[in-house]
């Protein structure tokens, strides 16, 4: 186990090291940065104070080690708009986007789990092909179409929530919702696998014959091992979530770290914009790490690699 | 088989014979045929794409007017389902906020779904097959490399990355092909990874090396027809993924530019009209839902009738 968790803790951190060269090269991708920064037309020593103020003079290898040693220490440099630190911003606002995530992957949870359960339980059965088709109309949906939608219904027709904001929890239903929802299918579908998978197994079998009551086999016996790939599946999912947020995010106006990220966008704010692309990957890589020990550590066939 | 006891037997009486094709085990492709036919998502996804894919082609014709004409006289006209007096024939659809008919503009919009979902799953396809082919036949530290670059693509997140390389440098149609193209590849890569290791591990590979054939031909006449089922089923997934990342960022303003005719940006648009007129965002996005639908239901019935074996 500990062999595997070391190895598998250098991978996440060279992937780490991988992404922060990506996202530094972000910046070059355009051209001459300064000349990005100060705007076209502008004069050519203006371009060049810009370019000694923000060091875009040195070479671009010590620039990077730089940034890096930056990022370490938690400095991720200026944003060229807000004129303060970008780790403070990213600090700030980064709790909002954590509980709209958390939020999302509870919904998606708890939709997905009992559909899957049920589902497996009685396959091909009513609950069943309801499953799969909320499953195929899910993966379908535009999010941000499902969010407006959501906001024509429940929060113009019916007055039910809050359109926009970030104050009670009732501004956290409907982007919950519109960003969980997408995670669904995958879940119940791996639920589903997991359940039929464990119900045809030998020990399962043997409780039966025991004479068990089902509810006790499938709660207790059944669902324990088919719930671990999902675990692992949940973790990954909030992962891409905090990515997906900035659409949702955007719509419904919540103050959380994809809307920073495209505020920055929009202002060509980059230091923001690659702080936050960095932020998010090594979350990322952090929560699939996790995802991974917990299930080498649950499941030690999978500790071999 | 045994005969059931009870069974009238029709054979003497006339009512049915016994024709030689019952007795010829049926032909694999007849097999897939009548798979085909019979598996409603695959007949329901493919009529739903072929009728899009037709309409896109043949825009011109279908659309009375032009889809960037502006007449600010017949702004917002409800389509025709709206009780309203406005409501005409003229303009089935209605109008959007620049008296633009918005059925000529749904019928464009479809041509620019299908050429970015087209052209972003071949880019895609090209890289992410590449490497996954590649990693599942030489195996070893190819293997570890390609893995390893999966991963670093996996952690970096699509909508965020893509909306921040098309606002550096510049949004256009063609960049946006590009963005989508060179990031989405990581499902193709992991696929053809796993699916090449299946086939590497059959005798026949074994055997063709052991005659001899050089690399270039076990990966194109041995490996990719055993392959090329999984490579459909990926293709139209990365497809539908294209084409609802592609109306996200033309929804947020950086993809596809005004005034082309994309159904996210309509939605986009028509964002600050849609308490008073929530038609405009309802119908692009029935349209988009409908497409990415058909298509997913093709990937899904394709996976179905090609590896029946594999189902659930």
């Amino acid at each position: 186990m500990l062999a595997y968790a070391v190895k598998r803790l250098g991978v996440a951190l060279l992937v780490a090291l991988t992404v922060s060269l990506i996202t530094f090269s972000m910046i070059y991708m355009s051209g001459d940065p300064a000349i990005a920064i100060a705007g076209e037309g502008a004069r050519a020593e203006d371009v060049e104070a810009i370019r000694k103020f923000y060091g875009f003079d040195r070479p671009i290898a010590v620039q990077y080690l730089d940034w890096l040693a930056g990022a370490l220490k938690g400095d991720l440099g200026r944003s060229y708009t807000l004129r303060q630190p970008v780790a403070g911003v990213i600090l700030a606002r980064l709790p909002v986007t954590m509980i709209l995530g958390a939020s999302a992957i509870a919904f998606a949870l708890v939709l997905a789990i009992p559909l899957g359960v049920v589902a497996a339980v009685r396959p091909n059965s009513m609950i069943d092909r309801f499953a799969l088709a909320l499953a195929v109309v899910g993966q379908a949906m535009p999010s941000f179409w499902f969010a407006l939608t959501l906001i024509l219904w429940l929060g113009v027709h019916w007055r039910l929530l809050p359109i926009t904001g970030s104050g009670s929890w009732q501004n956290f239903v409907m982007p919950a919702v519109a960003l969980g929802y997408y995670v669904t299918p995958a879940v119940m579908r791996l639920t589903r696998a997991g359940v039929l998978e464990v119900l045809s197994s030998d020990y399962i079998r043997t409780a039966r014959a025991k004479g068990l009551r089902p509810m006790t086999v499938l709660f207790k016996h059944a669902l324990r091992n088919a719930i671990i790939p999902v675990v692992a599946l949940a973790a990954v999912q909030f992962g891409f979530m905090l990515g997906g947020s900035i659409v949702i995010e955007t719509i419904f106006q919540i103050n959380g770290l994809g809307y920073l990220a495209w505020e920055s966008i929009q202002r060509k704010d980059l230091p923001t914009m690659q702080a936050i692309v960095l932020v998010l990957s090594v979350i990322y890589v952090g929560l699939t790490l996790a995802a991974d020990l917990l299930n080498a550590f649950l499941d030690p066939r999978l500790r071999v690699a | 088989m045994m005969k059931e006891a009870g069974m009238p037997d029709t054979d003497a009486a006339g009512g049915r014979r016994i024709g030689v094709a019952d007795l010829v085990a049926p032909s694999p492709a007849t097999l897939l045929r009548r798979r085909i036919l019979r598996h409603w998502g695959l007949l329901i996804g493919g009529g739903i794409l072929i009728a899009i894919a037709a309409v896109a082609l043949l825009a011109p014709l279908l659309a009375g007017y032009d889809p960037y004409d502006q007449q600010l006289a017949r702004k917002l006209i409800p389509p025709v389902w709206h009780a309203s007096a406005k409501a005409t024939w003229q303009h089935p659809l209605g109008t959007d906020q620049l008296g633009r008919d918005y059925l000529t503009r749904l019928v464009y919009g479809a041509r620019i779904s299908l050429l970015i979902g087209i052209s972003a799953m071949l880019i895609s396809g090209v890289i992410g097959t590449t490497l996954g082919v590649l990693a599942g036949y030489f195996g070893g530290r190819v293997d570890m490399l390609i893995t390893f670059i999966v991963t670093t693509r996996l952690s970096m997140p699509v909508v965020l990355v893509a909306l921040a390389v098309v606002a550096i440098i510049g949004s256009s149609l063609t960049v946006v092909i590009w963005v989508l193209g060179l990031l989405i590849w990581d499902r193709f890569a992991v696929v053809m990874r796993s699916a090449t290791q299946q086939v590497c591990a059959r005798e026949f590979i074994l055997a063709a090396q052991a005659v001899g054939c050089s690399t270039s031909r076990i990966l194109l006449t041995e490996i990719a027809p055993n392959v090329v089922n999984h490579l459909i089923v990926v293709a139209t997934l990365e497809m539908a993924q294209a084409i609802l990342l592609e109306a996200a960022l033309s929804f947020l303003g950086l993809g596809v530019q005004p005034p082309t005719p994309s159904w996210g940006l309509m939605i986009s648009e028509a964002k600050g009209l849609m308490f008073f007129d929530p038609w405009l965002i309802s119908i692009p996005g029935v349209a988009l839902f409908l497409l990415v639908l058909a298509i997913n239901l093709v990937g899904d019935g394709l996976r179905d009738v090609t590896a029946p074996e594999n189902r659930n």
